[in-house]
């Protein structure tokens, strides 16, 4: 276990300096912040003293080499736009970004597994067939587009809730969170659905998919045979053979949801991460760029990590040293 | 947290949420978000539409930038030409209730062109300034080393920022708002980046009282997303309404438009520079020399251009054509200037009397996420070229790569739009068509490198002429010369359009700014 902890470590170092290097030649390659930043009727001479701010006048692999020196004393560097620190950036905005992909996540669980359940247990009764055909819905229906229309049914039309924007935040527990509040619930209900259809569709499916593949099996048609309840059978042999694929699946689709929450973050003006990655790229602010991917893959390496211990924990046969790829 | 407590706390969360109602406070939807709250920091208009409700100007530009008193009462240059002097208004106080005075002024001009790590400062306004010289308390006198007639538009763009508070402040203290104090009708609240900003009336403010007990400032990117947060009554006013919907919005009780013209024109600017310009070729693809060098090819080009086909058809009748640089009633604007006709056969006809007869190809640039519709319009732009004989391919991008490649010199015929943030006629004239030159400070948008010795000539004159009356006249003959030679090829001025509540109106900026005093009860 520990073996395997710092074997992962060690590849960590190695994705995130192959990562930052590609992001920083990226940027460099798409453009010219300068371009984008400097007010039209700049003159040349103010556009030359705004190269010279950004430290854009020394050339690029000097840039990156005094760029991984700050970074190994913790400093990823210092946004063009908003000379803060893009650390600070990134962590002021996680917060909102966080609650929205927990929430997300929870919904797509708590709606995407008994779904799958049922549509497994009981694959030709009409609501397992209506569940397979609504969750092609999710899958294939734009996310922006479902964004569009939920604000314009549930805010515009019924206008039950706020069309945009994060509620009144509160402090529980130490944590800063608008979770913690009536408004900041009726805020988070759009943008978590929005977020959390596709994923639901996708556990639904693989949940129907992995309850057809075991309910045939031995050991479950042994279980029924011994005379256990159906509830028994479901909830304890079928359930901890179907959470393998599942917890995969909900680990990494927990990281995309927090990484790039992107459109739901854009249509629903919800002040997270996502929103300051998108701003930031269109006006090729690299420092925060750069510091978000690096972050981005951390929780990556993280929480593949963490899906590999849990691999563990449901399935006794799976040893972690075991796994060297 | 079990599905059943959750399907609780959303079904309570329905209940409970009835739409808000706004009484004395107001919202708005901005389209990008203002990137700080330092005044001096970084020189865009998401920024500078903040700063107009905070601080205040020695000079205010009203919403066709005409130039009103602000914080001076009045100004002119002196008998001596290189220095002027501004009048300040008396009895005013900045937020935190102390006096405004002639220090305070003699410190944000200091202070404006030299904050730390700007990515564009405000020193394009102030390099003219050699000292700024303090009278008494109520009078400011600006020594300048040459006659500097823009001076009163260069100093409508300041904030002017308290000394007390301003000496060495950071930009991060103006975030966090403690050093934020302003003279201007509204006082900073809180500032919650990519959220919010929220501002509360100043109550001794020394103009017109502040009509909203709070103003809050949301950004929200997406612009579909804006008009349906109008219509759910989440903010009372939105900037930026996509044209496509403005046909159905106008029918819609619960919504009322504003729109006004923009001090920005869409135009194409062309390599007139180059021997060999690097987008254009022979049919075949051989390499030939520019023909944009001609003045027959690029006058044939402007006539190929169906300017009221692009209002009507792209633009969804929501612009103005084109034939100069700034709107009519501005300042510097040429009246002898027409729209240039529709006429493909005169185009032809220049085309193959300038010998290019059989056409050439020609790929065309410009952005797909900057000005109203900009990739449309160069694809329309493109057919038109087409009708004329050229054989035209469109390369539209995200602003992000364009402008920097564009600055480059690397496209030969390309879509921009400029603004002028002066509101008259010499802001683009010196950008876009004056001989490129680091030295001076012109041409630094000049993208095609057009140069005119005359047209410089005449430039030079009209920016030393502190007279009014003839300054104008010497800017209407410049424009009248780039026009004449088809420097740049206009298309038209945007049109922009807001909405509001139906019981409210915005009184529409040329400067596209979207602030809170333009804000108004409908008729």
């Amino acid at each position: 276990m520990t073996v395997f902890i710092i074997r992962r470590t060690l590849q960590a170092v190695i994705v995130l300096l192959v990562m930052s290097a590609i992001v920083f030649l990226g940027v460099f390659a798409i453009g010219d912040p300068v371009a984008i930043l400097i007010a039209p009727d700049a003159t040349q001479a103010d556009i030359e003293q705004t190269i010279r701010n950004l430290g854009l006048d020394r050339p690029i692999w000097e840039q990156y080499f005094a760029f991984l020196g700050n970074a190994l004393q913790g400093n990823l560097g210092e946004s063009f736009v908003y000379k803060e620190p893009a650390i600070r950036l990134i962590f002021q905005r996680m917060p909102a970004t966080l609650e929205l992909a927990v929430v997300a996540v929870l919904l797509s669980i708590f709606v995407g597994i008994p779904l799958g359940l049922w549509a497994g247990l009981r694959p030709s009764g009409v609501a397992g067939k209506s569940i397979m055909v609504g969750s092609i819905f999710g899958f294939s229906l734009p996310n922006f587009w479902q964004g569009i229309m939920l604000i314009l049914l549930f805010a515009v039309v019924l206008g039950w809730l706020p069309a945009f924007g994060r509620g009144d935040t509160a402090e529980f527990l130490g944590i800063r969170s608008s979770l913690w509040t009536l408004d900041g619930w009726t805020h988070i209900i759009l943008p978590a659905i929005n977020l959390a259809l596709f994923n639901t569709s996708l556990i639904i499916r693989l949940t129907r998919a992995s309850v057809r593949e075991v309910i045939g099996l031995d050991y479950v048609k042994f279980a029924r045979a011994k005379g256990l309840s159906r509830r028994r059978v479901v909830g304890v042999h079928v359930m901890k053979n179907i959470m393998i694929p599942l917890v995969t699946v909900i680990g990494l689709e927990l990281a995309s949801l927090i990484a790039f929450a992107v459109v739901t973050e854009t249509v629903f003006a919800w002040p997270g991460m996502g929103k300051l990655i998108i701003d930031s790229i269109f006006v090729l602010d690299r420092p925060v760029i750069v510091a978000y991917m690096m972050i981005i893959v951390l929780m990556f390496i993280a929480i593949n990590l963490i899906v590999d211990i849990l691999y563990s924990v449901f399935d006794p046969r799976v040893r972690l040293s075991d796994m060297k790829r | 947290m079990s599905l059943r407590k959750f399907a609780l706390a959303a079904t309570t969360a329905l209940v409970l949420t009835a739409p808000a109602a706004w009484a004395e406070d107001l919202v708005i939807a901005v389209a990008s978000e203002a990137t700080s709250m330092d005044p001096h920091f970084h020189n865009t208009g998401n920024n500078n539409q903040i700063m107009r409700h905070i601080y205040d100007r020695l000079i205010n530009q009203g919403p066709n930038q005409e130039l009103l008193p602000g914080l001076a009462e009045s100004w002119g240059p002196t008998d001596d030409p290189n220095v002027w002097e501004f009048n300040l208004r008396q009895g005013v106080t900045f937020h935190d209730g102390t006096p405004f005075t002639a220090d305070d002024v003699a410190f944000t001009l200091g202070r404006a062109g030299d904050v730390p790590n700007s990515p564009s400062g405000y020193g394009t306004y102030t390099a003219d300034i050699a000292s700024v010289e303090v009278v008494d308390d109520h009078t400011v006198r600006i020594h300048t080393d040459a006659p500097v007639p823009l001076m009163a538009n260069n100093l409508s763009t300041i904030s002017i920022v308290s000394r007390a508070h301003g000496e060495g402040a950071t930009t991060e203290q103006y975030n966090a708002g403690d050093v934020a104090i302003g003279t201007g009708p509204y006082r900073q609240v809180e500032y919650v980046p990519g959220d919010r900003i929220v501002m509360a009336a100043n109550p001794d403010y020394w103009g017109e009282a502040p009509a909203w007990d709070t103003v809050t400032i949301r950004p929200i990117t997406s612009s579909a997303s804006r008009v349906a947060a109008l219509l759910a009554g989440d903010v009372d006013v939105v900037e930026g309404v996509p044209t496509a919907d403005i046909a159905q919005l106008s029918d819609n009780p619960d919504v009322s438009l504003s729109q006004g013209i923009s001090n920005r024109v869409i135009y194409l600017h062309l390599d007139s520079d180059r021997d060999v310009t690097p987008m254009i070729t022979a049919m075949d693809g051989s390499e030939i020399q520019n023909p944009l060098l001609d003045q027959r090819v690029r006058e044939a080009l402007s006539l190929a251009i169906d300017r009221d086909a692009i209002v009507e058809e792209v633009m969804e009748g929501i612009a103005i054509p084109a034939g100069q640089l700034l709107p009519e009633g501005f300042f510097g604007v040429s009246e002898n200037i027409d729209v240039p006709d529709y006429d493909p056969d005169r185009a032809r006809a220049l085309l193959a009397e300038a010998g290019y007869g059989d056409g050439f190809a020609v790929t065309l640039h410009g952005p797909n996420d900057r000005y109203i519709n900009d990739a449309a319009v160069l694809q329309a732009v493109a057919q038109m070229f087409s009708r004329i004989g050229l054989e035209t391919q469109v390369d539209a991008m995200p602003r992000s790569v364009y402008f920097g490649r564009a600055s480059d010199l690397e496209f030969s015929v390309m879509l921009v739009g400029w603004g002028s943030g002066t509101g008259e006629a010499s802001s683009p004239l010196r950008a876009l068509i004056a001989t490129n030159n680091p030295d001076l400070g012109w041409g630094a948008s000049n993208r095609g490198r057009y140069s005119n010795p005359e047209f410089d000539a005449v430039l030079s004159e009209a920016l030393q002429t502190v007279n009014d009356d003839e300054r104008a006249a010497l800017l209407a003959q410049a424009t009248e010369i780039a026009m004449q030679d088809v420097a740049i090829i206009p298309t038209h001025f945007q049109v922009n359009t807001w909405g509001t509540r139906p019981d409210l109106q915005y009184i529409p900026r040329t400067d596209e700014y979207t602030l809170a005093i333009g804000v108004v009860p409908a008729d």
